[in-house]
């Protein structure tokens, strides 16, 4: 799932976009700031041509969270308007099912702003931009990109460790506990792995030493008027929310 | 002729050990010279690789004596002017994508990136990898991955290149595409070799003089190869390398000996695969005979041995066990609880330390067999007496191989399943590993072999179940 317009931003663009929109979410509760950042999402998604398709397949998980989040707001939300239903402690009211709709639009903004800004990301370009753009050390930054590639190893190791102890009849001991034997066997393979890494990354001259780079990672004008446009959109969702009084319910 | 790497008088001492690695080595060698690097395991060669590469560590690593020098210069001090290639294709790759793990050791040694680029086609094309510089890496094949490395040597312009058993781990088509990639690299004679493996066949139309250490890590014989082949025949022999020319020292099994009883295991329609189907459906009796499954990498040989084992479910069909076998179980060994299951049908994965549960190689043999007595017979059969109480994973690679077949035999299976028995072992390994299985096809178990190694194939395929083709296949 890649936006050809998304992927001209530098990784650290992309981070920063997301840290924005996640603010005006955090501050208020309401539906109208929501919908100001889901609205500039859908947008986005239209602009940039990100692939609508893979976007739905993964907001399933979105379909589950948005319902139970909104259902308990219904039910032990704010009390205040018409009471609809009652039972014991929980109380569906006009402004628990208005609270109810903000949780729903709130988790598709905050889903969606994660999973379009999230899909266009490169390991190796976010890497590339933590080290040139922010300065990170490249050593942390590379050795972590390295071995975070393992983990696919991880799992072949994780399957074949899982076969073994069923073919040796260590396998009928209870989940949680065959769990703990083969992470712990798995540990021991990582740290093998992790150490031939380290030595081919050290014999090809990585160090402490600064170094140069083969991919340049820098910010443009595509880059601040992306950020501009999603500060705009930030201030806008709270304004707007305290403005027409959405904000604060209580 | 220039010396390019010198050593005088010099040793390794791990800082954990008492003994060390390897001492009292001088040898030169010139630019421009193939070296084989020969020894029994444990006598320090890849020790001998790691301080040329300058990446043994300092004096809290271990202790150093004499001198090791490249270009009269430590070696810690002339990286990328020598390049280390090691055993295991996966765990040597730092990025995502072809391109950029090759242009990495450049990075490191800060070439200009506009340089860069024009270096890694270059190198990619010299070591035949036109994957494309986007290609993942995670999609390349043991012997691609190895050109992979070879081409981040090339592109830091190392003219040293250290190998330490880069086709150990291969098939041996990846075994040939390396050899091939390393011959054309040293063909101008401009680059130094200095390769480790106890494969000498592959490399002997390669290296023009071989080095020899003793199991103490000394100095045993230096010079020409056809004269040290000669001259250290015996000791070479002892110390389980494969001098060309050596026949096998086993007879092959009787191939026209008929299978004793019924098949214990017959799949008819089976179609394996972990996710997706593999293969067409199959049809596949596991007789009481010694069987070997061959065909290339990635065909699904090692899934077929796991469905068969009763590990892995098919996409469809079934496997069923014969009563004899199953007694009153299930006939779906995939029903059988883990401890049933081991009783009937062993499993000797590829990667001997996936099978390790104990710290002791004495606690390992005893999870399965009952008695101590059956412990100290299994201890004496695989010639593991000594190491008793030793961690299995301290072992070297060919006791490893052992031992893992050990704790298959405890639990008395009728039906083994072995894969990759002598996958990179050296000759020694290889000899104890046949006759060890040879005994148990006497012994009517039936076997299962997965393999790539024709030696292997000559003398333990009673029956063959060969996936080369993508059809229909069964067993003969």
């Amino acid at each position: 799932m890649r936006s050809p317009v998304l992927e001209k931003l530098n990784p650290v663009t992309s981070l920063a976009i997301g840290l924005v929109l996640l603010l005006p979410l955090v501050v208020t509760i309401d539906w109208l700031s929501a919908t100001v950042v889901l609205a500039a999402l859908v947008v986005t998604v239209v602009a940039a041509r990100v692939p609508i398709v893979p976007l739905l397949r993964r907001s399933v998980p979105l379909l589950v969270v948005a319902p139970i989040g909104a259902t308990s707001m219904a039910l032990y939300g704010q009390v205040g308007g018409h009471v609809w239903w009652r039972l014991g402690p929980a109380v569906v009211s006009d402004q628990s099912l208005v609270l109810a709709a903000a949780v729903v639009l709130r988790v598709f903004a905050l889903g969606w702003s994660a999973i379009v800004l999230g899909s266009a990301m490169d390991a190796t370009r976010l890497a590339d931009a933590l080290s040139q753009v922010l300065r990170l050390p490249p050593r942390f930054v590379l050795g972590t990109v390295a071995g975070a590639r393992m983990v696919g190893l991880f799992t072949e190791d994780w399957q074949a460790l899982a076969h073994a102890r069923r073919a040796r009849g260590l396998g009928d001991a209870g989940r949680l506990r065959r769990w703990f034997t083969v992470s712990f066997a798995l540990l021991v393979f990582a740290v093998r792995r992790g150490s031939v890494l380290a030595t081919a990354m050290e014999a090809r001259g990585f160090g402490g030493a600064p170094r140069t780079w083969a991919r340049p990672s820098r910010l443009g004008r595509i880059d601040a008027i992306a950020f501009g446009l999603a500060l705009l959109v930030a201030i806008l969702a709270v304004v707007a929310a305290v403005g027409f009084g959405t904000a604060w319910v209580y | 002729m220039t010396a390019v790497i010198e050593a005088r008088g010099f040793g390794w001492r791990h800082a954990a050990r008492r003994t060390w690695a390897v001492r009292d080595l001088t040898f030169t060698i010139e630019a421009g010279e193939r070296v084989l690097l020969l020894g029994p395991s444990g006598s320090g060669k890849s020790t001998v690789l790691r301080a040329l590469a300058g990446v043994l560590g300092d004096s809290d690593d271990g202790e150093s004596a004499g001198q090791l020098l490249i270009d009269g210069r430590h070696p810690t001090r002339t990286i990328g002017h020598q390049a280390l290639v090691q055993q295991d294709p996966d765990s040597q790759i730092v990025l995502a994508r072809v391109g950029d793990d090759v242009a990495f050791g450049c990075e490191n040694l800060r070439v200009p990136a506009e340089q860069i680029w024009p270096r890694v086609d270059d190198a990619l094309v010299r070591v035949g990898l036109d994957v494309g510089r986007d290609h993942p890496t995670a999609h390349l094949s043991g012997g691609q991955k190895q050109r992979l490395a070879l081409a981040g040597a090339i592109a830091m312009r190392s003219d040293i290149v250290l190998l330490d058993e880069p086709t150990a781990n291969l098939d041996p088509d990846g075994v040939d595409e390396v050899v091939d990639a390393v011959a054309a690299l040293v063909a101008d004679r401009h680059r130094t070799l200095v390769v480790v493996e106890h494969r000498v066949e592959a490399w002997a139309g390669l290296v023009d003089r071989v080095i020899v250490l003793s199991s103490e890590g000394t100095l045993l014989a230096d010079g020409p190869i056809g004269r040290v082949l000669a001259d250290q025949r015996q000791s070479l022999l002892a110390a389980g390398v494969w001098v060309p020319g050596v026949p096998i020292d086993v007879d092959p099994l009787d191939h026209d000996r008929p299978a004793s009883g019924p098949a214990p295991l017959l799949a008819d329609d089976l179609v394996i695969g972990r996710d997706t189907a593999l293969r067409e459906p199959m049809t596949v009796a596991v007789e009481r005979l010694s069987t070997v499954v061959t065909g290339p990498n990635g065909v699904g040989k090692s899934t077929l041995a796991l469905t068969l084992a009763g590990l892995l479910r098919p996409i469809s069909g079934s496997v069923r066990a014969d009563p004899q076998l199953r007694g009153s179980l299930s006939p779906d060994p995939l029903r059988w609880k883990s401890r049933q299951l081991a009783g009937r049908i062993g499993y000797v994965f590829q990667e001997p330390e996936h099978m390790f549960v104990t710290s002791t190689v004495r606690e390992e043999l005893a999870l399965a067999a009952t008695t101590g007595a059956e412990v100290d017979e299994l201890l004496a059969r695989l010639h593991l007496d000594h190491l008793a109480a030793a961690n299995p994973f301290s072992l070297s690679g060919g006791e490893k191989r052992r031992l893992s077949v050990g704790v298959v035999l405890g639990a008395r299976p009728q039906v083994i399943m072995v894969d990759e028995p002598t996958f990179g072992q050296d000759r020694t390994t290889w000899h104890d590993l046949v006759r060890l299985l040879m005994g148990l096809a006497h012994d009517g178990h039936a076997l299962v072999q997965v393999t790539h190694d024709q030696p292997f194939i000559d003398v333990m395929g009673q029956r063959r179940i060969d996936l080369r083709n993508r059809e229909r296949v069964s067993a003969p």
